[in-house]
């Protein structure tokens, strides 16, 4: 239990100063950039992040080291890394928490990337309405340079990086990665077809690696605790700290960095986390990984389906697949208490999905528009049991058939709400006048 | 296209501010490059033009990045951020996404629309207030919460959401 507490990430995030480089620097910080780039060779790097088994922090979980062996270097090609910050997923508030507060913290992950993988050209592409964060990495950034950390020869290395931020204007697409790299060209924001992957074909065709903020800030405790130190913490198969943005009914919403082996009850409850459902209600449900993601039933919320303790890991928390468990996503921790309408939130989803699609594949914007609107009609008392059938159907029609995953995002949700919540669904289908009057409680799994 | 519908207007005089800023960012990008620049410079040159980008502006990016004004349209009508009629001195954009209507983003923004006299995606007769709605801004856990300008307001309830628009009165607010 001793290392519940441990911060790898936030550990000095509440030292007063802590986003100026001189504070930073006081506090152990760029000491990762040092080790590197005097004591590492770029293979040395990719290798130990490899071995520190850090898995992609954005939503996908891509293992980040062998992404980066994947990066094409032909002759005399420039080659880039994008941190993607973009964060967009609703639920998703951790990338925001961490620039804002600790901005060093991912320009030194980001000069030790650029490094292992020989770029020097980097960019921060940041969703534009954190234009008041971007204006928090700049200055970071102008201190970094004005300290040496940046620029021509860094530390007598003979290394050379620039790096700079680069906003969006705001769509969800963009976090995407090849949709995100088409609005770095400043275009519109739709996908690529893969392959080419980013790795051979990715900024102005040139070799890519894009990685989430949280994944590039690990990279300095891996260099500086080394991997096999930093693989004690978490899980085997979930090594290291995760940063969890928690929201909805909760006593202590906000942003926690958690080891990974910690159980979903002792985050949700526990007096040093989210503190229990807010007001004492009861806890109905839970989208553990940001709106993409499955929702789970109250009964497979603090245990699987075989009843084992259900952990806040990667494997734990997708134990049961799709059917009975769900994902860690992006982190995005989403509790509903015993007051909220599944079909309401599972509308106001399709809504959301249904905004974002950048259009381009018919599946993906024809069907989120009609779950939004089948959605909306159970939800406003004038749907009946077909819908259901229908909902069922049209989410097939999208699963699978779409250039990015957005589709599969938007489709996965309702399968889900639907496979949990049935008797809500059909409560609202056969008795339309008391369900606009009031809401549905508890799920009968429970009661039962 | 609908963006030939929309209101003409003078192309905005550039502050010394804005000129320099955008010379700046352009050199963040390779040589060849330059368009990446386009959405740091719609957002600077709309944030000059008032809050919103009339056809003219468009056409003007277009020079300054030396490609052809439908370029600069197509990615103008593509990100919600960019307001393509003219709005109101502070905008209000309200998240209703999941998380925050888990704890009340609907009950801000009737409040508002009661408050203001108007609906969600009007302004107020005075040229004061829009209401918009937007999906997720990476609040969740401080909702229900608004963007007004280049800030974001966290953990609304009516009482400080009434502060806030005395405030924007008083000219009190930054944006
Ligand atoms: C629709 C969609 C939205 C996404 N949004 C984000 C995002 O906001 N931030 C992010 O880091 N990754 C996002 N991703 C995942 C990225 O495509 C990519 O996998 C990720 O940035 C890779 O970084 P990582 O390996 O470090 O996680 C999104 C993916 C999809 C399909
Ligand atoms: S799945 Fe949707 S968002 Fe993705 S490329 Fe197709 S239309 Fe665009
Ligand atoms: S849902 Fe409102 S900020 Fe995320």
């Amino acid at each position: 239990m001793g290392v519940m507490g441990t911060k790898l990430l936030l550990e000095h995030i509440d030292v007063p100063g802590i986003e100026t480089f001189e504070v930073y620097r006081k506090n152990g910080g760029y000491r990762s950039v040092e080790k590197a780039l005097k004591t590492m060779s770029p293979t040395d790097v990719v290798e130990e992040v490899k071995k520190s088994g850090l898995k992609g922090r954005g939503g996908a979980g891509f293992p980040t080291g062998l992404k980066w062996s994947f990066l094409a270097k032909p002759e005399g090609i420039p080659r880039h890394l994008v941190c993607n910050a973009d964060e967009s997923e609703p639920g998703t508030f951790k990338d925001r928490y961490l620039m804002e507060h600790i901005p060093h913290l991912l320009i030194e992950g980001m000069i030790v990337s650029s490094f292992a993988l020989g770029a020097n050209l980097s960019y921060i592409y940041i969703r534009g309405e954190y234009i008041f964060v971007m204006d928090i990495l700049e200055k970071a950034i102008e201190e970094a340079y004005a300290n040496g950390f940046l620029g021509k020869n860094i530390l007598g290395s003979g290394y050379d990086l620039d790096l700079r931020v680069s906003p969006g204007g705001g769509a969800y697409i963009c976090g995407e990665e090849t949709a995100l790299l088409e609005s770095l060209e400043g275009k519109r924001g739709n996908p690529r077809i893969k392959p080419p992957f980013p790795a051979v074909k990715g900024l102005w065709g040139r070799p890519t690696v894009v990685n989430n903020v949280e994944s590039l800030a690990t990279v300095v405790p891996i260099i500086n605790l080394g991997a096999e130190e930093y693989g004690k913490f978490g899980t085997e198969l979930s090594k290291g700290t995760k940063l969890i943005s928690a929201c909805g009914n909760l006593e202590r919403p906000g942003v926690y960095e958690i080891d990974m082996s910690m159980t979903v009850e002792e985050f949700i409850y526990g007096d040093d986390w989210c503190r229990g459902i807010k007001n004492g209600k009861q806890l109905k449900a839970l989208i553990p990984g940001g709106s993409s993601v499955p929702i789970l039933p109250p009964h497979l919320i603090t245990k699987t389906a075989k009843g084992d303790t259900r952990y806040m890991s990667y494997e734990s928390l997708s134990d049961g697949g799709f059917i009975t468990g769900s994902m860690l996503g992006s982190g995005g921790f989403i509790v509903f208490d015993e007051d909220q309408c599944i079909i309401k939130n599972t509308w106001n989803f399709s809504r959301f999905y249904a905004h974002e699609s950048c259009g381009q594949c018919t599946p993906c914007r024809e069907g989120t528009r009609w779950m939004e609107n089948v959605l909306h009609r159970l939800e406003h008392g004038k749907g009946d049991m077909e819908d259901i059938a229908l909902l069922e159907d049209v989410n097939k029609k999208i699963e699978g058939h779409t250039i990015c995953p957005l589709g599969d995002a938007a489709a996965w949700p309702v399968a889900a709400a639907i496979r949990h919540f049935r008797d809500e669904f059909e409560w609202h289908a056969l008795k339309p006048e008391e369900a606009i009057k009031r809401n549905f409680g508890m799920p009968r799994s429970v009661i039962v | 296209m609908f963006v030939t519908k929309i209101v003409q207007k003078e192309r905005p005089v550039l502050s010394e501010k804005a000129k320099a800023e955008i010379q700046k960012v352009m050199g963040y990008y390779p040589e060849d490059k330059a368009k990446s620049a386009i959405l740091r410079i719609l957002h600077i040159v709309e944030e000059e033009a008032g809050g919103w980008l009339s056809p003219d502006t468009m056409d003007m990016v277009a020079e300054m990045l030396q490609i052809e004004p439908i370029e600069v349209y197509e990615v103008a009508t593509f990100y919600t951020m960019f307001n393509l009629v003219p709005v109101g001195k502070y905008v209000f954009e309200v998240c209703h996404t999941g998380p925050c209507m888990l704890v009340g983003s609907d009950n801000i923004l009737d409040h508002l629309e009661e408050k203001l006299g108007i609906n969600i995606g009007e302004t107020t007769s005075d040229g004061m207030f829009t209401i918009q709605t937007t999906q997720c801004l990476g609040a969740c856990g401080y909702g229900p919460m608004l963007q007004c300008g280049k800030y974001y307001h966290e953990n609304l309830t009516p009482e400080k959401v009434d502060e806030l628009i005395e405030a924007c009165k008083r000219g009190e607010v930054t944006i």
